[in-house]
């Protein structure tokens, strides 16, 4: 691990925003900062956001496995439980259909020029967000915390070596992939 | 250089792309890239300057405080970041109404601001009361063979598929 590295604040703040230059040059040059792409993926007409998700997925997902093993990197899986996850992301989901970008996809298409991304999407976002942390400690009393299983992973869960579960997911996904490819969507 | 004036890239070399810069993340950062904690913090920001400092008292600023952070500056990154790729492409204009949109529900600038506000407010609250976005839960987490991801990634898309279903063919 690069620990001081890690702990220079400025060199860090430069290092997230170069990510995030090519972040988001990705995005574009995949097309899915488009909303039209990302509404064609919500109807199951255009699967272009399936596929950049997934084969990110399986990359990131032996990448960041092999720094792990290298002690190069450590993992930081999110926390969650059925109150916060499953609500969370059903609500995520129906904001998702409306507005056909997501935070980070909308930040991308503000930057191609959409402007109900920055007029809509983008005021709507830090209103969504606001009106949560005016309500946060009501929810987290009562909602966020049912169903807790905190930080787990598959790994874990299922008291495995990881890379039992990496390469049979990765062939999976690789075969789904293939398979959407065939039918031509 | 031609490759980067394409308009579009295959969906793989961009997912390849992707996945590797998130084990760049992990190695120069130590961080999942995830972009909606950064609006968070851009709203605490925003209510500082409207309400004073105890805004930072609030319970959830506490957990994220409102500060640029290093996710800040990805998601300003981000829209740099496209900005240039839609230059290089002609692809960069300005559109109130996606073709998509127009298509099955006209082209009044209205409308889709009113519904692209209405589904960015959802999808804030959405967001944060899941802990993680599209970027934080469904690339940086499923990477992670988190539990909490997997089950978010799916919850986005039946929430995602069922209601565009619902407001292009019902409505």
């Amino acid at each position: 691990m690069f620990r001081a590295l890690h702990a220079k604040q400025n060199v860090q703040l430069t290092i997230g925003l170069m990510i995030g230059v090519f972040f988001g040059f990705l995005l574009q040059k995949g097309g899915v900062t488009k909303y039209d792409v990302i509404m064609g993926q919500l109807l199951l007409t255009d699967f272009t956001v399936v596929k950049v998700m997934l084969t990110a997925i399986v990359t990131g997902k032996i990448g960041v496995h092999l720094l792990k093993s290298l002690g190069r990197a450590e993992l930081h899986p999110k926390p969650g439980s059925f109150g916060s996850t499953v609500i969370g992301g059903l609500l995520f989901g129906i904001g998702f259909g409306l507005l056909g970008y997501c935070p980070g996809t909308m930040a991308g298409a503000v930057g191609q020029g959409s402007l109900d991304a920055l007029f809509g999407g983008i005021v709507g976002l830090l209103i969504g967000v606001g009106l949560f942390s005016e309500f946060y400690p009501i929810l987290e009393k009562k909602i966020l915390s049912k169903g807790d299983f905190g930080d787990l992973t598959f790994p874990r869960l299922f008291k495995m070596n990881h890379w039992f579960l990496i390469i049979p997911l990765a062939a999976g996904i690789i075969a789904l992939l293939v398979w959407i490819e065939i039918s031509g969507l | 250089m031609e490759w980067l004036s394409l308009e579009q890239w295959s969906p793989y070399a961009v997912g390849v792309g992707i996945g590797l810069l998130s084990c760049v993340a992990f190695l120069l950062s130590d961080k999942p890239i995830g972009c909606s904690t950064a609006f968070s913090r851009t709203s605490g920001m925003i209510e500082i300057l409207f309400r004073g400092q105890k805004v930072g008292e609030k319970a959830y600023y506490k957990k994220f405080a409102p500060s640029i952070d290093w996710e800040w500056m990805l998601v300003l990154g981000i829209f740099i970041g496209a900005f240039i790729s839609a230059r290089l492409s002609g692809d960069l204009r300005t559109e109130w109404v996606p073709a998509k949109w127009s298509a099955t529900f006209g082209d009044s600038v209205f409308l889709r601001w009113v519904v692209s506000l209405i589904g960015g407010t959802v999808i804030g609250i959405g967001a944060r009361w899941a802990g993680g976005c599209t970027s934080g839960h469904g690339i940086s987490g499923t990477l992670q063979l988190a539990v909490s991801s997997w089950l978010a990634v799916i919850c986005f898309f039946i929430g995602g598929i069922a209601t565009a279903l619902f407001i292009f063919h019902v409505v």
